[in-house]
């Protein structure tokens, strides 16, 4: 028994969940039953307001002791059934994807083409949901379904534009590339659930693998169940969809596509793999760690010099948000070589970079998708040279997308660098100073095309630069509000980072 | 000596105070907002000249020590101080500033906007002067940056948003560069942004680890240095300047530049003595191109603005001359030359401001006569012109003369780079450097002649107004201060002394 025994208190562990899942439940309800009395917009307001309550009362009430007395012969932050890890890396995640949420349906209110309706909102809200499940999931079985739902929810939501053919192409896309390596994730699981004798519970996955998974077939597992994880963070090899979806989808889901879902992919696979494959008592484990080391460098590589090539703003986005991927795979290397020497000090400290970039990754891309998706509508047009002259046609606006492009860069003092700073410094403390010194060279070649927006928006001049631009309240507030978090957590990041910090710690026992 | 006031966090909160305040002021008292601007200046200028003369010259090192922590997991701290070099700094800091807002009385245009983004600029150069945490120097660094790239883009002269970007690009990937050397000596150092531990720990280092750290020197000085234009990375400078308002031109020439030379100096000589006297015997060719191309430029040009950002790229060459040196000669010559050539430049690009506010001319082929209509300013060029090729009397000539000495005496010591060598190049440099004298009389000679002092033949030219009396003010404070430290150079080369010792003491340590 690797789990705690059953108690009603265990439901307090997927409180967050279950509150997201009425709360997307009662938007459909109101916006079924009202017919046509209660205008999109307010559907969107009240959808961020839920997620608000939700989040509040789920700070108040979910959150996970620090501490756990420990339990003989088990392991007392597995609940219900062992579905569920109770911890604080869950939880830190769970207040990632719902802020993400929040934010997300906030611009949306104002972008015209998605005509979101109620179900739009219900489809975010089910997607942050199973997100939350992802980070928690403690079981094959409960890992795939997670999985599955937000994909599910995503894949939809992708092609809402429904009367352009190419966010169509885009939600089908992201659904053939999605089953495909979700198909080849299963095959993966279900070896190992071979292999385990039919168990499907981490801890017990890997006491009835451990010294036998130097068999090939344990090797394999490993291998295709990454293809998953980098699927769902879009690193190389599996990045192929990001560009296309991306262009195509509805732009402030990107945002939330391209964060959210992106440190979703990350929990499961910090998760999996450190509780399936324990560096260095499982033997396959050298396969995960030795492999991602290349991983980031590839992802990385490729994300900065393909968005240099690009013209469109969404794409550019896109090969960008692919290279902050291979940033954070930095930090996920040297977790694994910390873990592998049996450093935990290092190990944590690796998992808390990753997590705190992830956090401060989310914000800074949210508020630039806002920005991009109120400009691509007021101009009309998705090229970068839709932002020529937005300095002086919406300063303020402008300014927050300066400070997104900075930070995205990693320039001082803004969080990027800390950020950065934090990965760079684990993956040093493991040795890694090849990997680093790849780091710092793609930043610079970064340079190109985030400085590239804030020349345009500067520098070039439109046909209209005398006519201000009008920013749409809820999003004028949301690139406010996460362009001032973004200050708040450099100014505060020694709290910010203790969280991080004792969130790696959860994971690590 | 320890002060309970935080004074060195007040000068630099002064600028930050006034700009609040001038942001809840009505937009229409412009006088009230002009004046907070040089109330707020002249609080920092009679600070600093307190930390100036409160500054301990019989014991060297960090003096006005603020220290609490911050980031604590990167070694990040709020650790602000100021040794000899730095204190001179902070108080012409605060003379430019305070007379850049003087001649900006005449600035109408959005003046609310105008003075918050200046006062802002200089408290990022107050912050840069002072911060001994590398990280805190960082943030003032990109502060300053802001401001600047706004000042020029919303408030410059003809092709403005062309040269301000161009300006905020070159300064930004320099501090890149830099921080990237910064980086590979704070995780093989000791892993603190913190400089005097960050310092301590770079000496600690195995012989077998320095010589990892050492190549990356070069991105240290050269990153900064591409603030103090360093040939050929200086293309910025005579563009932004043209370009820019003539406060912003006399900050950024006078003080800004000299923070890019600071922090050369500081964050590359101080902190890696040994690699310092490696490169720097090489990089030396770079800085004598800077003194000799630039001031042959400036002979060449006709736009007044470019004359003198010219001549100011020329100026920082001479500094660095004297930071390659790498003896006390040189490095007391070249904080003498960085606070009197700051406050020369200062004073040279207010008087251009003048003339084209009036004329709106700045070629020196379309103006003439100007010594009729604005005497004092014509007096004001010569005193001007004379402190920068270097006559006795004025600060250029102390400065002058020790830098050469400096680079003559360098040629004395081995070279590290060529091994059995000695680094007999540098008298040569010595001598071919001189000549920045022959050259800065040549156009300075040449401006005066033509702008001032020529028949006046344009005769729209001599209806202009007169300078007004806050103008003259300026003109005189700032010729008074050059010819107070030419007279009695003492004054503030008793406290710049003291921090040279300390760089001083530092490479005879990396040497022995």
């Amino acid at each position: 028994m690797a789990y705690s025994v059953f108690d009603p208190s265990h439901f307090l562990a997927i409180a967050p969940e279950i509150g997201l899942t009425l709360w997307a439940l009662v938007i459909l309800a109101v916006d079924m039953f009202s017919a046509r009395r209660i205008p999109r917009r307010t559907l969107g307001i009240l959808a961020a307001a839920g997620m608000a309550g939700v989040l509040v009362l789920s700070l108040l009430i979910a959150a996970p002791p620090a501490t756990v007395a420990p339990q003989i012969g088990g392991d007392a932050r597995s609940v219900l059934g062992g579905m569920i890890r109770h911890d604080l890396f869950a939880f830190v995640f769970r207040v990632i994807f719902i802020v993400a949420g929040i934010l997300t349906c906030l611009v949306s209110i104002d972008f015209r083409p998605a005509r979101a309706g109620g179900e739009y909102y219900a489809l975010l809200i089910l997607a942050t949901m199973s997100m939350g499940l992802m980070a928690a999931s403690n079981d094959l079985i409960m890992l795939y379904l997670a999985t599955e739902a937000s994909s599910f929810a995503l894949y939809l939501l992708a092609g809402f534009i429904r009367d352009t053919p190419r966010s169509a192409e885009a939600g089908i896309k992201y659904f053939v590339f999605g089953a495909v390596t979700s198909t080849i994730m299963l095959y993966g699981l279900a070896l190992i659930f071979g292999l385990s004798g039919g168990q499907t519970h981490y801890g017990a996955v890997a006491q009835a693998l451990a010294g036998a998974d130097t068999r090939m077939l344990a090797v394999l597992a490993v291998l295709l169940i990454i293809a998953g994880f980098a699927f769902k963070t879009s690193a190389v090899p599996f990045h192929f969809w990001t560009p296309d979806v991306y262009e195509g989808a509805p732009t402030p889901f990107v945002g939330f596509l391209s964060t959210a879902s992106k440190a979703a992919g990350f929990a499961i696979l910090m998760r999996f793999l450190l509780y399936v494959f324990e560096p260095p008592f499982s033997q396959a484990s050298v396969v995960w760690v030795q492999l991602m080391q290349p991983l980031a460098i590839l992802t990385m590589f490729l994300g900065n010099l393909l968005a240099i090539t690009q013209s469109n703003i969404k794409r550019m986005l896109a090969y960008s948000s692919i290279a902050q991927a291979g940033y954070m795979l930095i930090g996920v290397t040297a977790f694994g070589f910390a873990y592998s020497r049996q450093s935990s000090e290092a190990a944590a400290d690796a998992v808390a970079a990753v997590i705190f970039y992830a956090a401060t990754y989310m914000l800074t891309n949210v508020a630039a998708f806002a920005v991009v998706s109120i400009v691509s509508q007021r101009v009309g047009s998705e090229e970068i040279s839709a932002f020529n002259g937005l300095g002086r046609r919406a300063p303020y606006t402008a300014l927050g997308m300066t400070a997104a492009m900075l930070s995205l860069l990693g320039a001082p003092p803004l969080v990027g660098f800390l950020g950065k700073l934090f990965l760079f410094r684990a993956a040093i403390s493991d040795d890694l100073v090849f990997l680093v010194a790849i780091g710092v060279i793609n930043v610079l070649i970064s340079v190109f095309y985030y400085l590239g927006i804030v020349r345009a928006m500067y520098v070039e001049r439109s046909a209209n630069d005398a006519q201000p631009m009008i920013v749409p309240a809820a999003t004028g507030w949301v690139v406010l509000v996460s362009s001032a978090a973004i200050l708040f957590i450099t100014v505060a990041s020694t709290q910010f980072w203790s969280v991080a910090l004792d969130a790696a710690r959860a994971l690590l026992n | 000596m320890n002060f309970s006031i935080p004074v060195l966090t007040l000068i630099m909160l002064m600028p930050v105070i006034g700009a609040a305040v001038i942001l809840l002021t009505p937009r229409e008292r412009t006088d009230i907002i002009k004046t907070i601007a040089a109330g707020s200046f002249l609080t920092s200028l009679l600070l600093s000249f307190f930390v100036f003369v409160g500054y301990d010259r019989t014991v060297s090192g960090f003096q006005f020590t603020e220290q609490t922590s911050w980031i604590q997991e990167l070694g990040i701290g709020y650790h602000v101080a100021v040794d000899g070099f730095s204190a001179p700094m902070l108080l012409l800091t605060a003379i430019v500033a305070f007379c850049a807002v003087l001649v900006s009385w005449k600035q109408d245009d959005r003046p609310r906007e105008f003075f918050s983004f200046l006062l802002m600029l200089v408290a990022g150069v107050f912050g840069a002067f002072m911060s001994l945490d590398i990280f805190l120097f960082l943030i003032f660094y990109e502060l300053v940056l802001f401001p600047v790239y706004v000042l020029i883009a919303g408030w410059g002269s003809k092709n403005r948003e062309y040269a301000a970007m161009k300006l905020t690009i070159y300064l930004f990937v320099g501090s890149l560069v830099a921080i990237i050397g910064l980086l590979v000596v704070y995780f093989q150092a000791g892993a603190t942004f913190d400089f005097v531990k960050l310092q301590q720990g770079v000496l600690a280092l195995s012989p077998e680890r320095f010589e990892q750290i050492k190549p990356w020197f070069i991105a240290v000085f050269i990153g900064f240095g591409v603030l103090a234009s360093i040939w050929p990375l200086h293309n910025w400078s005579p563009d932004g300047y043209a370009a820019a308002p003539t406060a912003v031109s006399m900050l950024h020439g006078g003080v800004l530049k000299a923070t890019g030379a600071y922090a050369a100096l500081r964050f590359g000589v101080q902190l890696m003595p040994e690699a310092a006297q490696y490169y720097l015997p090489v990089i030396v060719f770079l800085c004598l191109a800077n003194v000799i191309y630039a001031g042959l430029i400036a002979f060449r040009q006709t736009d007044l603005k470019y004359i003198i950002g010219f001549s100011s790229v020329a100026h920082l060459g001479l500094v660095l001359l004297g930071i390659t040196s790498l003896n006390e000669l040189g490095l007391n010559g070249a904080g003498l030359e960085l606070f009197a050539g700051g406050v020369m430049t200062g004073l040279m690009f207010a008087l251009v401001g003048m003339i084209y506010e009036r004329a709106h001319l700045r070629d020196i082929e379309e103006l003439n006569g100007m010594f009729r209509i604005m005497p004092l300013a014509a007096v004001g060029f010569v005193i001007g012109s004379l402190a920068a090729m270097g006559m006795p009397g004025l600060p250029g000539f102390p400065a002058e003369v020790m830098i050469f000495m400096g680079l003559w005496r360098a040629a004395e010591t081995p070279s590290l780079i060529f091994a059995g060598q000695l680094n007999w190049w540098f008298s040569w440099i010595a001598i071919a450097g001189v000549l920045t004298v022959v050259i800065t009389a040549a156009w300075t000679l040449r401006v005066a002649y033509k702008v001032y002092f020529s028949e006046p033949k344009n005769l729209e030219l001599q209806k202009l107004p007169g300078l007004d009396a806050l103008e003259k003010f300026s003109i005189v404070f700032m010729c008074g201060v050059l010819i107070l430290v030419g007279v009695m150079p003492n004054t503030v080369m008793q406290v710049i002394q003291v921090g040279v010792q300390t760089i001083l003491a530092s490479l005879t340590r990396a040497s022995g």
